[in-house]
């Protein structure tokens, strides 16, 4: 096994409440900016909960042709965005070459909500020669890595990974596995935006969205006062390559997806304990790392305390009390859904090429967690390796080993 | 017969609704005989122009017209037919 193939990734786009541009996401995000604030994409005044994570100055006729913007919904739009900047930040045309070599593996967890609600709408209103024709894929879960794929002509291995926050982990994992397979490149990540009526009430059904009205107090993983989590929209796309065929080319490589795990939780009242540590170390094992190897953990962080213990067991299990620096830059988006783990990813690798660890916003951490989170500002550190975790609504735990370019020193 | 009721214009107006116009087509230019995959156009957004269509003049059309109407002169000249039709029936 000692001979698997490198998997960097060597471009990033980002979409994010607190930032468009992984510039603009990164230096919000190191400085502490939140983007929760009350809904604006709709009146939230009759729902019980009204705050979000939304992407503010994204304009998708100033980023897409006019032939896309009838068939996509805003999710779509974002994603193929976001696949542009990630393939130019990665210096890659994919005019130059071969379809067959490029894949594009997204995650999703919503689908195209808000151009379904649309056409739902015209479709109990007008009738059903009102509905567009549009719909038949705009609001489908493998739509984003079906546009990607066409618009940039990549014809390799594609698909999408459904299992909710989990997803945006297990896309990159199955991208690694293509790539290891053979592929060249393969465009990952993902992209959720269902911030409209009919996207908020099915949010809402799961119980987990906090009611609070004040975006200071409303998302607080790890706190004595969590009560649940804000919903936002956005994501990352990534582009992952074959780190030798990377090196070629000459491609700057933010770090390597360097090892992976995953499990399914016991069923409730099995009494089994949930699998999340599991998944901790087997993409430890994967990476070959041990506990101490790790530089910081970037949280899954539901604010649900329930989850939150589950969670500070996990970690304390693993790298033992207050064992290693904890980061949760999601306090300052709200949860993204399939959106959440490629963001944390792009977010963590940004971390280890500055050393610089992003705080929890507004939280104090609950004397119940023997953990170490950096909490208030943003921690300076030297950073080699970075895990990153996530969960999905229903038992699915992901984690992901970052490591930083070999070549790279660190910067403090 | 009279002025036509269906004109390239109203065509054009539709299909710029339903599926924008193709990076690099000119659109004002003299499309009358180029084929709609020429333009840019496949299926489905045919499909969803000829849903318009059907609406906006209250026709139906059928599926092979929009198979086999494959210029807007052809589709057109289609459209018109049936308002024809209709408006004398």
């Amino acid at each position: 096994m000692s001979t698997r193939t490198s998997v960097v990734v060597t471009g990033l786009g980002v979409a994010s409440p607190n930032g468009l541009g992984a510039r603009d996401h990164w230096e919000a995000t190191r400085g502490g900016a939140s983007g929760i604030g009350r809904l604006t994409r709709f009146d939230p005044s009759g729902y019980p909960a009204k705050l979000a994570g939304e992407i503010s100055g994204f304009n998708a006729e100033e980023h897409l042709p006019s032939r896309l913007i009838p068939q996509t919904d805003r999710m779509t739009r974002i994603a193929l965005a976001a696949a542009d900047w990630a393939l130019a930040d990665a210096g890659v045309r994919p005019d130059e070459l071969a379809g067959f070599d490029m894949g594009v593996v997204t995650a999703s967890a919503s689908g195209g909500f808000e151009f379904g609600q649309n056409e739902l709408r015209n479709l109990w209103s007008q009738g059903s020669q009102y509905v567009s024709a549009y719909q038949s894929f705009a609001w489908f879960y493998a739509v984003n890595s079906g546009q990607i794929s066409i618009r940039n002509g990549m014809k390799g291995p594609s698909g999408v990974i459904v299992s909710d926050q989990a997803g945006g982990l297990d896309a990159v994992a199955q991208a690694r596995r293509q790539i290891r397979k053979g592929s060249r490149l393969i465009v990952s990540g993902g992209v959720d935006a269902s911030l409209c009526p009919w996207g908020w009430v099915a949010q809402l059904a799961s119980g987990r969205l906090s009611t609070s009205e004040e975006p200071g107090r409303a998302y607080l993983p790890f706190d004595r006062d969590a009560q649940g989590h804000v919903p936002g929209e956005g994501g990352a796309i990534l582009i992952l390559e074959d780190a030798e065929a990377a090196g070629e080319r000459g491609a700057r490589s933010y770090g390597e997806v360097a090892g992976y795990g995953a499990t399914f939780d016991p069923r409730p009242g099995s009494g089994r304990p949930p699998a999340l540590r599991k998944a901790v170390e087997l993409a430890l094992a994967d990476a070959a790392v041990d506990p101490s190897d790790i530089d910081v953990v970037f949280a899954d962080a539901a604010a649900d305390p329930e989850l939150d213990r589950a969670e500070a067991d996990a970690l304390v299990a693993v790298f033992g009390p207050r064992g290693v620096p904890v980061s949760v830059p999601k306090t300052m988006t709200g949860r993204l859904y399939s959106g959440a783990a490629p963001l944390d990813l792009a977010t963590a690798l940004l971390a280890l090429r500055d050393g610089v660890i992003p705080a929890a916003v507004n939280v104090r951490l609950s004397p119940d967690y023997d953990l170490d989170l950096v909490v208030e500002r943003s921690r300076n550190a030297v950073l080699r390796t970075a895990l990153v975790l996530a969960r999905g609504h229903g038992g699915f735990n992901s984690a992901v080993v970052l490591r930083a370019p070999a070549s790279s020193g660190p910067r403090h | 017969m009279s002025a036509e009721l269906f004109t390239l214009a109203d065509l054009k107006q539709i299909l710029l609704e339903a599926a924008g116009v193709e990076e690099g087509i000119d659109f004002d230019g003299d499309v009358l005989d180029t084929e709609f995959e020429a333009l840019g156009y496949e299926s489905l957004a045919l499909l969803e122009t000829g849903g318009r269509i059907e609406r906006a003049y209250g026709i139906d059309l059928d599926d092979d017209v929009l198979t086999n109407a494959v210029t807007p002169r052809a589709l057109i000249g289609i459209v018109n037919e049936l308002l024809t039709v209709s408006r004398t029936a």
